[in-house]
């Protein structure tokens, strides 16, 4: 386990693996390579989740960079969604969670004493599974974050802004302050994302946010997450493994091991840019299951 | 394969099967069993209903709404329910003023603050069992604690009240149905689902932003109907204010001001009912018991309706 980052030096993996083994086609979007000069946002070292006696990640090491999108895939339980979660303390709100190890965000030790957790979901928003729109207006869904953070400008901008960005306002804007449920599950979830982009966040984390969605506003969603890239860095945890294909720069494999007390915990197998794991892996782990041989 | 000629026409086979409806006379006692428990059910209360509408009809034919407006007098053909009704009332503002906000205030505490440890849990279960316990001993603890407190803080009224007046009744009632506020706005709040806690949490929101504005929102339906179901039962309650002083008599608050009537004797609509059938005039027992039962009545039906009102004009769809 441990720190597989370290040994993954991927111009030594092109002389040694055998490409055309790797039976997946698997078009990669054209999108800008991801350049080894963005910098660090999120510096995790061995990162260690307990809930209770379950230790559900162990050991996870990795980094996730500016205006990149990262994709965490892997198995059920693997312990994907609870590394996201950890991004911005939402853990804290699982009673047994326990969190060690580190990970520094800008620099700052995230889970330091002194580090107020509501301060920082202020900066790295969220979207869930399941589109969960307050039961508000639309107008009240995108503004909430914003005006409890004191937010002093022209809110009406802001919404229209937020809405915008997440490719929402010409389908709602003539129906601002009618209630986000009526909206179709595809656009719940962009205003979600609206919602999320609101507070002028620095990283989003979306956690399987097309799972329940259908293929046309699961495209949509991917399209807009491109967009994003622009101004946010993205961490997304998918199930879909041609999803992370299409969308991420960069792509984090975890899988569950067994521990020697016979209890299943989630370890990151590899990590590195999207179009290695996917085309040359460095772990067999890795290649089964990008290959559909198990998971 | 099989040759044509031997081949099972299994359409046949399911056209026939699905002939196969038969009468099944265990099942149709059963069904009229059930029918007869409904009807005996339904029949107890029409004929409850039927008495006491007979029995109070001559006195609404006769007096109409004067019933209601008249205070207590000795006399049957001028006593009516106003000093009962106005004491009902006063109690169940009482009891809401005091039961809602520490029920409610409870209830957000355990649901939405405290750990989920085993005291939580012990708490939680003993408040369940407080809902059970028998309303006289919460009549005890009145007169032992609520009764002595109102009068010890100058709100007793005259020395022969002596703290036996609506303030000891309200704080009595309102303790009594606490335990029925707190649970049933607990359930109220743990049927918001946890998605829109972390939706809050997700925008940065603290704790009490999350439950400010948007847990208690969506929970307020819930809350409120559980609230006016708690004062219908406060205003139905009769055993507990027979030990803490109620007035069983006949008394005259006449033109007291406010403070006069929360400090000084009092009666409650249930208590005057009770009252009234134990005279020796048979028209306290046969006509006006029965038309303050109604009065009763349509007071709790009132509250019951607008606790439905409530709950269907505010209920949210997930």
């Amino acid at each position: 386990m441990g720190s597989r980052v370290a040994e993954s030096k991927p111009v030594l993996r092109l002389d040694v693996r055998d490409v055309a083994s790797v039976p997946m086609t698997v078009t990669i979007g054209e999108r800008s390579e991801p350049a080894a000069d963005h910098p660090a946002i999120f510096d995790v070292d061995g990162l260690n989740v307990h809930y209770g006696d379950f230790h559900a990640v162990k050991d996870v090491s990795l980094q996730i960079r500016k205006n990149e999108i990262t994709a965490l895939i892997g198995p059920s339980g693997c312990g994907k969604s609870t590394v996201l979660r950890c991004f911005n303390r939402m853990n804290d709100l699982i009673e047994i969670a326990r969190v060690s190890g580190s990970i520094r965000y800008h620099g700052v030790d995230l889970y330091g004493s002194e580090v107020d957790p509501v301060q920082v979901r202020r900066h790295i928003g969220m979207v869930f599974q399941k589109p969960n729109p307050f039961p508000k207006s639309i107008y009240d869904n995108v503004a909430f974050g914003p005006k409890i953070a004191g937010f002093e400008g022209s809110m009406d901008d802001l919404v229209e802004e937020a809405l915008t960005k997440a490719a929402l306002w010409d389908e709602v804007k003539d129906k601002l302050d009618g209630s986000a449920y009526a909206l179709s599950g595809g656009q719940q979830q962009r205003l979600c994302i609206a919602r999320a982009i609101a507070t002028s966040p620095d990283v989003v984390l979306m956690d399987e946010p097309a799972s329940a969605l259908d293929p046309i506003a699961t495209l949509r969603i991917e399209d807009l997450m491109q967009g994003l890239k622009e101004d946010y860095s993205i961490v997304i945890v998918t199930h879909n493994m041609q999803q992370a294909a299409r969308v991420s720069d960069r792509t984090a494999f975890f899988t569950v091991d067994m521990e020697q007390t016979g209890q299943r915990t989630g370890v990151l197998v590899e990590f590195d840019e999207t179009s290695k794991i996917f085309t040359n892996p460095g772990e067999t782990r890795t290649e089964d299951y990008i290959t559909g041989r198990f998971g | 394969m099989a040759s044509r000629s031997e081949a099972i026409d299994t359409a046949a086979i399911v056209r026939q099967s699905l002939h196969g409806r038969r009468f099944s006379p265990g099942g149709l006692a059963f069904e009229l069993s059930l029918l007869v428990m409904l009807l005996v059910s339904l029949a107890v209360l029409v004929t409850l209903l039927a008495d006491i509408i007979s029995g109070a009809l001559p006195v609404f034919r006769d007096r109409g709404i004067d019933f209601v407006t008249s205070g207590i007098t000795l006399d049957s053909a001028t006593a009516g329910v106003w000093t009962g009704l106005v004491g009902s009332v006063g109690i169940a503002i009482i009891v809401a003023v005091i039961a809602f906000p520490l029920g409610l205030g409870a209830a957000v505490y355990l649901e939405e603050y405290a750990p989920d440890n085993s005291l939580t849990r012990f708490i939680q279960t003993n408040i369940r069992n407080l809902a059970g316990v028998p309303s006289i001993v919460y009549g005890l603890l009145g007169l032992a604690v609520f009764v002595r407190l109102v009068d010890l803080i100058g709100l007793g009224g005259s020395a022969s009240t002596g703290g036996r007046n609506i303030l000891a009744a309200g704080i009595t009632l309102a303790v009594l149905v606490l335990p029925i506020v707190i649970i049933t706005a607990s359930e109220a709040l743990r049927a918001v689902p946890d998605t829109i806690r972390e939706a809050g949490f997700g925008v940065g929101a603290t704790r009490w932003e999350v439950v400010r504005h948007h847990v208690l929102p969506s929970a307020a339906p819930g809350v409120l109907t559980g609230t006016v179901l708690a004062l219908a039962r406060a205003f139905g309650e009769t055993a507990p204010l027979l030990v803490i002083g109620v007035a069983t008599g006949f008394f005259s608050a006449g033109s007291a001001g406010l403070f006069d009537r929360l400090t000084g004797p009092y009666t409650a609509l249930p208590v005057v009912v009770l009252s009234w059938s134990r005279q020796a005039d048979p028209a306290f027992k046969e006509n006006l018991a029965p038309a303050a039962i109604l009065v009763l009545l349509v007071v709790l039906f009132a509250a019951n309706t607008a606790a439905v009102v409530l709950r269907n004009r505010y209920d949210r769809k997930w």
